[in-house]
């Protein structure tokens, strides 16, 4: 089992260096998820001793739950690297609300359109993520270093050949990378090394009595004052969980009693559903999320 | 548990790869409850009925699902009490083939299906061959469809017989073979009760005791990725530790430079090291300032890598556009990127029938056996003995596409036979002689454009400011020296880097060289670009409109290639790709060929004043 978590580690620190060494201005995606925090653990190993080379940037919608915020906060006051903040500040201007507009719009405006902005704006051309192999079935078919036109266009038919860990960097001017250091790791991997190596989560990955109301098949948290019940909802107090994180209204809480890491990984061996059951975004098509990362969705 | 396991899945298009995969998932437990309700939902959608298509668990692209193949790997990750495993399901498709050997790169073990019915097709060899020259040497024979023959084991026997002959030809060295039906799972993770004549282990049973990596690379090998100042006192190099072992107080090599030193730590953030092993990303500091950076090779100063500038070796082309021979692409090997071009195509390979053919060129998803030449000596090792230091990929200059995958064979001789003499009178001494910068004006344009008038204005009146030139012609070097070539795109290609050549010599003996040549495409002019120092090259664009050349024809050559009389005419059937960033663009088009001639001769001026 070490030696699985030694490989894993030691191919997404090689990943990372290649980012390093080959882009004019990477930058790391930065999410407060668990990947988010896996890959940040990683990246500081990457560099060590020297600083990370590059500036976390965490694309804010404003609907993140307070506790991701308090952890970028904290992560931002350590120091060793740079914490960017990005908002899609016309979307703020127009309204958008995932509890108005629903899950499509609020995503594509908040979160792609967001990325986008910021990607031009600081003229980033390597963008590392944290998304995982394991996630979903477009996810699946996505190469480690995956390529994006000017317009921040994903192929999937164009994609260049991936052989051994020769990986191909070049960019024409415009052009960009994403990055996934992680495209190997299965959820699993992920739990059992924050374990191994101590690295702190947000704490609504563990159990915990919360208001919560039944909606749409999931628990769905009341975080702040822009909750509103809808007619026939009743907030009560539950012991839930979150197995992946997103903007409040549009991540589902599982019932659950693993409040300890041990715990999770337990749970998660015994599980019988997968991670994004809970994230409201991947069901609105079939083949939503490959249609969204054409359009430049992470 | 056992090691970690990477396989692929590969054969011909129907023969049921991707539902293989899918049934091994749900066998080995792999399939969730909410995947398992999708799975439902989604084949009554598309078949009407109630069995589970597990094809539909992988072919996740809305193109693949529309047409029901599979275009581009899809990685999947499951584990059993037994290993880990990460599993690539490959298309079958020729078009695709490409990815399938991305796939094989990256695995050691390859599930290859066959359809009881069809028994070994084109596709199967294809891609057995493929297997095999990407490495891997253990095969898993799955014989699929096996209901659609009633179970025959004389079928399945007719089968497994010729593909184990086909597979010791490749050299594949571990062929397991097993009778399977892929949508009722027979064989794969549980045993058939409809083939009780086959007596050996399960699909998964084969995965989780098949070996995992062969041994890894004896001898210390790493190549370095990246410089880690972290501070003024602190020079580390980081890299994965590509074969062999190192440990502190070892004595290494820094290749190609060859300096030596001694390993200091071995750097980590989980605390200093004492030895690091094949696999292990590393920082390592060595014990005396050396001159090494990315792309460099730190290795067993008793064992160092070979060091080489011409290879043999195996070529997969990738891209549509044709191999070229002697275009300049780039190769990355290791952590180096380098330029390279292929010398000669030896032979291209029948992935069917494994006979070498004669070739020229090589077309998309061939392979074939080349000379490649490189323009710096490198550290390398023969693909069999080290994938990253053997495996190396040909990236297009111009559309940065990754169009080659090569295994190096060996080094070829003859380069470490050929010193580069050194001669005591150099360049600049030469130049200083003449009182001049040398230069290279490349004039490039469609034939008939006014290249060589403007440049022959120019020579004329560099010749009187008392400057030493000299104009190489395109059409007057096809006389002579390129007298053997055509106008194929092939020809092309090696007709410029000729020109190029000489063009460096002339530069190198002081002179200024004006070049005449049509030179049409991008690659071959960054090539020509690539022999000269900073400041050296200027590429001049003669820009005529196609109408007006036409209209001008003063060689007659427009109106034989209308006429069908000459083949593979600039401007007519054969591309002209225009300069996107020249030194000088002349817009010639109602403009007297002595008025571009002065802009020509101002630039020079400025080069001229430059040096002073």
């Amino acid at each position: 089992m070490t030696q699985h978590l030694d490989l894993l580690e030691a191919e997404s620190i090689y990943i990372l260096r290649e980012v390093f060494a080959s882009f004019q201005k990477p930058v790391m995606l930065y999410s407060l998820g668990k990947d988010s925090q896996v890959l940040l653990h990683l990246l500081r190993k990457a560099s060590f001793p020297a600083r990370p080379p590059l500036p976390l940037l965490h694309v804010d919608t404003l609907w993140k739950f307070r506790e991701m915020i308090a952890l970028r906060e904290r992560v931002a006051a350590r120091g060793d690297v740079e914490v960017l903040v990005h908002v899609n500040e016309e979307g703020v201007r127009q309204g958008i609300s995932p509890l108005v507009h629903g899950a499509a719009v609020h995503t594509d405006i908040m979160k792609t359109q967001a990325l986008k902005q910021a990607l031009d704006k600081y003229g980033f051309d390597a963008a590392i993520g944290g998304a995982r192999r394991d996630e979903e079935k477009s996810r699946a078919k996505e190469r480690v270093f995956s390529f994006r036109n000017a317009q921040h266009r994903w192929d999937p038919k164009r994609q260049r050949p991936e052989l051994w860990q020769a990986y191909n960097t070049r960019l024409s001017p415009g052009e960009s990378v994403r990055v996934f250091p992680l495209s190997n790791w299965t959820e699993l991997d992920v739990w059992r090394y924050i374990r191994r190596e101590g690295i702190e989560v947000v704490p609504l990955y563990f159990a915990a009595e919360r208001p919560v109301v039944a909606r749409d098949g999931t628990w769905i948290l009341a975080e702040d004052a822009r909750f509103v019940p809808r007619p026939g909802e009743r907030v009560e107090r539950r012991r839930v969980r979150f197995r992946t994180l997103g903007c409040w209204p549009l991540t589902g809480a599982i019932e659950s009693q693993a409040d300890t890491l041990d715990k999770i990984i337990d749970e998660m061996e015994r599980s019988r559903s997968s991670e994004r059951q809970g994230r409201l975004i991947d069901h609105n098509a079939t083949n939503s999320m490959e249609r969204k990362k054409q359009e430049g969705y992470f | 548990m056992a090691a970690r396991l990477r396989f692929i899945t590969c054969g011909s298009v129907d023969d049921g790869k991707s539902t293989l995969l899918g049934r091994l998932l749900y066998d080995a437990g792999a399939v969730l409850e909410d995947q398992l309700d999708a799975l439902r939902r989604d084949s009554r959608r598309l078949h009407g009925e109630e069995s589970l298509d597990f094809a539909l668990l992988t072919d996740g692209l809305e193109a693949e699902r529309e047409q029901g193949i599979t275009i581009d790997v899809a990685w999947r990750y499951f584990h059993t009490m037994r290993r880990h495993f990460i599993v690539a399901d490959c298309p079958g498709h020729e078009q695709y083939t490409r990815n399938m050997a991305t796939g094989a790169s990256q695995a050691e073990l390859a599930v290859v299906l066959v359809d009881a019915r069809k028994g070994l097709l084109a596709q199967t060899r294809r891609h057995s061959y493929i297997c095999a020259l990407m490495g891997i040497r253990q095969v898993i024979l799955a014989v699929n469809k096996m209901d659609l023959v009633g179970f025959d084991a004389d079928v399945y026997a007719s089968i497994v017989e010729p593909y184990r002959a086909l597979a010791a030809r490749l050299g594949i060295e571990t062929i397991h073979a097993l009778p399977v039906v892929a949508p009722d799972g027979d064989n794969v993770g549980a045993h058939s009760a409809r083939m009780p004549w086959y007596t050996g282990p399960t699909l998964l049973e084969l995965l989780e005791s098949a070996e995992a990596e062969p041994a890894p690379p004896r001898a210390f090998r790493l190549p370095v990725q990246w410089v880690n100042r972290a501070d003024a006192d602190f020079r580390g190099y980081a890299g994965t530790v590509s074969g062999g072992r190192v440990a502190v107080g070892d004595e290494v090599v820094v290749q190609p430079a060859m300096q030596r030193a001694r390993v200091a730590r071995i750097v980590t953030a989980d605390g200093d090291l004492a030895a690091a092993a094949h696999g292990q990303a590393v920082t390592l500091c060595l014990d005396r300032e050396v001159d090494a950076s990315r792309g460099d090779v730190i290795a067993s100063a008793a064992e160092p890598a070979p060091v080489a500038d011409q290879f043999g070796c195996h070529l997969i082309w990738m891209d549509e556009a044709p191999l070229l021979p002697n275009r300049s692409y780039l190769l990355r090997l290791g952590t180096r990127t380098v330029n390279a071009r292929v010398t000669a195509i030896k032979h291209k390979v029948d992935v069917n029938t494994q006979a070498e053919l004669a070739a020229r060129r090589l077309e998309l998803n061939e392979v074939g056996y080349c000379n490649v030449d490189i323009d710096q000596p490198v550290p390398f090792e023969r693909y069999a003995d080290n994938r990253t230091l053997g495996g190396f990929v040909l990236i297009d200059r111009q559309s940065n596409a990754t169009v080659a995958a090569g295994m190096i064979d060996f080094a070829l001789r003859r380069a470490s036979n050929i010193h580069w003499q050194h001669t005591d009178v150099d360049k600049a001494m030469r130049a200083l002689a003449k009182g001049q910068q040398p230069l290279c004006l490349w004039f490039t344009g469609l034939s008939g454009a006014g290249k060589s008038t403007i440049a022959n204005l120019v020579e004329r009146r560099l010749a009187a400011q008392g400057f030493h030139t000299y104009l190489l012609d395109g059409d007057n070097l096809r006389h002579g020296l390129n007298v053997d070539l055509g106008f194929t795109a092939e020809a092309r290609v090696e007709n410029v880097r000729r020109v190029a050549e000489v063009a460096a010599l002339m530069v190198d003996a002081g002179l200024i060289v004006l070049v005449c040549v049509i030179s049409p495409f991008r690659s071959e002019r960054e090539f020509a670009r690539s022999r000269f120092a900073e400041g050296e090259f200027v590429e001049i664009f003669v820009d005529t409109p196609l109408a007006e050349c036409e209209r001008r024809d003063p060689k007659g050559l427009y109106r034989k290639a209308r006429a069908g009389e000459i083949r593979n005419f600039t401007g007519i059937d054969s591309p002209y790709e225009p300069p996107l960033q020249p030194e000088l663009h002349l817009h010639a088009e109602g403009r007297r060929a002595e008025q571009l001639a002065e802009e020509v001769l101002a630039k020079v001026a400025a080069l001229q004043t430059r040096a002073d």
